[in-house]
C-alpha cells in the first residue's frame, strides 16, 4: 500500500440517477510509475461504454481497479451506488476484508484478453464452478443455467470439451458465459478480441452485441472501432493515465476534438 | 552393414549378459532355493507390510500434507510465515535422513513423559507464589507414544515435507497468474482459488517429482534401522542372513523385493501422471482417441498397442 485514498470531497452518490459506475479522480501507481493520474468516469445502467486508447495508457489497469483486482492509491469508485474496496466511516475510509471484496466482485463480470479459462475443467464445469462454489447454487440448477448460457453463446454442442479442444473464439465465448453465470449487473471486457484470429472476431462481437441489446451494462476496452460505433452508447478516449475525450461514439469518431484522439483514430481506422 | 559400431556393441553386451547369467546359475553361493525359502517367511512379510509399505504410505501422506502447508507459508504475504517456512526447509534438507532418524529414535531421552496442559505452569506458579503448580490435563509415557514406528514416521515425514514444500512451491508458481485473476474476478476466496483452481493445475507439475519422492521414500525405509525400528523389510532380511550365515542370498532377496515394489510404484506413477494431464492437449487427445477406439471395438477384442 502506498497510501490511503483521499478523504471524500463529495458526498457518496446514491444509486439515484441510474448510474452503474462512477469513478472519481482515480489514481494508481506501480512503484514510482504513475499509471492512472486522476480518471473520472460515469456509466449509466444499461449503457455500453467503449474505452479506447493507445497501448500502455492504463485502460486495463483502470478496468482492474473497478473490481478491485488493483488497489487504488487515491480517488473512489462506486458500482451501483456501492463504494468499491473500502468502507466509509465518518470521513475515513477503511479497506474491506478479503471476503467483502470477493462479495462485491460477484456482481461484476470480467472477460480477459487471454480468456483465462480453467484448463482442467470442461466448458460446462468452467461455467458452473463459481455458481456452485460462491453462490452455493444447487447442482442441477447451476447446470441447467450453464447449459442455457452456453447455448446462448452458440456452444451447446461443446459442453464437455476442455478449453484446449476449443478455438480462441469458442474459448472467449465460454469465458463470457462463465462471467454471466454469476448474474452480474456490470460486465468488464478487456480487449476481448485482441488475441483472436481475424476470422474469429465476429463471433465474439456478436455475442457482445446480443448482450448489449439485452440491456447489460458494459465497459469494453477495444480497438474495434466498428463495434464502438455500432453498439457503444459512449466512447471514452484515454491516454497517459487520463481521460482525454469522451462523448457519443459516432460523433467522437467522426469529429474528434483533441489532437491525441485524432492521431490515435487515424492509426486504428 | 550400415551401423558396424552398433553391432559390435550388441555383441559385447550379449557376451556380458551371458557371463552374468552363467554366474547366476553356476555359482553355488547364490543359494537360490535357500533364498526363495526365506524371503517369504512371516517376519519378512510383516516387515515388508509394516515398516516398508505402510511406513512409505504414512510418511508420504504426512510429508505431502505438511509440504503443502509449508509451501503455502513460503508463498504467503506474511514475512514471519515465510521465514519460518524457509528455516524449516533449510534444517530438514541439511540433515541426512539417517541422522534425523537416529535423533528421533532417541528423543525419549529428553522427555520421559509427554504432557498436555498450560505451558510453563511451574514457572507461572512461582510468579504467584504457588509452589510446584501443575496444570497438566493429560500425558503419556514417551515410550508409549514415541514407538519405533512413530519416531521413524516423524523423521521420514518431516524430512519429506521439506522436499515436498519445494516441489509444491514450484508447482503453484507454474500456474498462470491469469487463473488466479479470473477466479478472483468471479468472487472466489483465496482458499477456494488455491483448492479448486491453482492446486489441481499445479498437480501436473507436482505429481512426477512426487512419484520419484515416493520411490525414494520406499527405499529410505531401509534407513529405519537407525531408529532402530525392526519390523521392516531390510532389517528382517539382514537378520535372517546374519542368523543363518547366508548373508549374500538375503541381500539378493532384498534387491529383488525392492525391484518388485519400485516397479509397482512406477506403474502407478504412469497412470497418475496421465490422469492429471487432463485438459492439456496431446495426452488428453490421445486418451479420448483411445476411448473411442475401445468403444468402436465394442470392448470385445483387445485393442492393439499403438494406432
Ligand atoms: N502489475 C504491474 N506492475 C508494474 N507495472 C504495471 C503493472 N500493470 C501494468 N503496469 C504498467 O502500467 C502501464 C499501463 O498498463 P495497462 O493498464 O496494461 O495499459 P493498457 O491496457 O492501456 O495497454 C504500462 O506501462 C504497464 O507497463
Ligand atoms: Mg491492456
Amino acid at each position: 500500500m502506498t497510501g490511503q485514498p483521499q478523504a471524500p470531497q463529495a458526498d457518496a452518490p446514491e444509486a439515484e440517477s441510474g448510474l452503474m459506475v462512477r469513478a472519481e479522480q482515480v489514481h494508481k501507481s506501480f512503484g514510482s510509475l504513475e499509471v492512472l493520474k486522476g480518471v473520472d468516469l460515469e456509466v449509466r445502467s444499461g449503457e455500453v461504454c467503449c474505452l479506447l486508447g493507445p497501448s500502455g495508457s492504463g485502460k486495463s489497469t483502470f478496468l482492474r481497479c473497478i473490481n478491485h483486482l488493483e488497489k487504488i492509491n487515491a480517488g473512489r469508485i462506486w458500482v451501483d451506488g456501492e463504494l468499491i474496496g473500502y468502507r466509509q466511516r465518518g470521513d475515513k475510509l477503511y479497506e474491506m476484508r478479503e471476503k467483502e471484496v470477493a462479495a462485491q466482485r460477484r456482481a461484476i463480470g470480467m472477460v480477459f484478453q487471454r480468456f483465462n479459462l480453467f484448463p482442467h475443467k470442461t466448458a460446462l464445469d468452467n461455467v458452473t464452478e463459481a455458481p456452485l462454489l460462491v453462490r452455493r447454487e444447487k447442482r442441477s440448477e447451476a447446470r441447467d443455467r450453464a447449459v442455457a448460457l452456453l447455448e446462448r453463446v452458440g456452444l451447446g454442442d461443446k459442453l464437455h470439451n476442455y478449453p484446449s479442444q476449443l478455438s480462441g473464439g469458442q474459448q472467449q465465448r465460454v469465458a463470457i458465459a462463465r462471467a454471466l453465470a454469476m448474474r452480474p449487473k456490470l460486465m468488464l471486457f478487456d480487449e476481448p478480441t485482441s488475441a483472436l484470429d481475424p476470422e474469429l472476431v465476429g463471433e465474439v462481437l456478436d455475442v457482445m452485441k446480443d448482450l448489449a441489446r439485452d440491456g447489460m451494462t458494459m465497459i469494453v476496452v477495444t480497438h474495434e472501432i466498428g463495434f464502438a460505433r455500432e453498439v457503444g452508447d459512449s466512447l471514452v478516449f484515454m491516454d497517459d493515465g487520463v481521460v482525454v475525450e469522451q462523448g457519443n461514439p459516432r460523433e467522437v469518431i467522426a469529429n474528434p476534438q483533441q489532437d491525441r484522439t485524432r492521431s490515435f483514430l487515424a492509426k486504428v481506422l | 552393414m550400415r551401423h558396424p559400431g552398433r553391432w559390435v556393441a550388441v555383441a559385447v553386451l550379449a557376451v556380458l549378459a551371458a557371463m552374468f547369467v552363467h554366474v547366476l546359475v553356476t555359482n553355488d553361493n547364490f543359494q537360490w532355493s535357500f533364498m526363495v525359502d526365506h524371503m517369504f517367511r512371516p517376519p519378512v512379510i510383516e516387515g515388508l507390510l509394516r515398516g516398508t509399505v505402510t511406513m512409505t504410505i504414512c510418511a508420504m501422506l504426512l510429508g505431502v500434507s505438511l509440504g503443502i502447508v509449508v509451501a503455502i507459508m513460503r508463498l504467503s504475504s506474511n514475512p514471519i510465515l515465510r521465514v519460518v517456512a524457509w528455516l524449516y526447509t533449510w534444517v530438514f534438507r541439511a540433515v541426512p535422513r539417517l541422522v534425523l532418524l537416529a535423533v528421533f529414535g532417541n528423543l525419549g531421552i529428553l522427555w520421559s513423559r509427554i504432557e498436555f496442559g498450560v505451558p510453563f505452569d511451574t514457572q507461572i506458579g512461582q510468579l504467584f507464589g504457588i509452589d510446584n503448580l501443575q496444570l497438566r490435563v493429560f500425558g503419556f509415557s514417551s515410550r508409549d507414544v514415541l514407538t519405533g514406528f512413530v519416531a521413524g514416521l516423524l523423521g521420514l515425514a518431516l524430512s519429506e515435507a521439506a522436499y515436498m514444500a519445494e516441489i509444491v512451491r514450484a508447482g503453484i508458481q507454474s500456474v498462470d497468474e491469469g487463473q488466479t485473476e479470473a477466479a478472483s474476478a468471479l468472487g472466489m476466496s483465496r482458499a477456494q482459488i488455491l483448492r479448486r483452481i491453482v492446486l489441481p493445475q499445479a498437480m501436473r507439475v507436482i505429481i512426477p517429482p512426487t512419484g520419484n519422492e515416493t520411490i525414494a521414500m520406499l527405499k529410505d525405509t531401509s534407513l529405519l534401522l537407525a531408529v532402530p525400528y525392526s519390523v521392516e523389510l531390510f532389517f528382517q532380511l539382514d537378520a535372517v542372513g546374519k542368523r543363518t550365515f547366508q548373508i549374500f542370498p538375503m541381500y539378493v532377496a532384498a534387491v529383488l523385493w525392492y525391484l518388485f515394489l519400485t516397479s509397482i510404484l512406477l506403474i502407478g506413477q504412469y497412470f497418475l501422471e496421465r490422469h492429471f494431464a487432463k485438459g492439456y492437449g496431446r495426452t488428453e487427445r490421445a486418451r479420448l482417441r483411445l476411448r473411442s477406439i475401445t468403444a468402436e471395438a465394442g470392448g470385445g477384442g483387445g485393442t492393439g498397442g499403438d494406432t
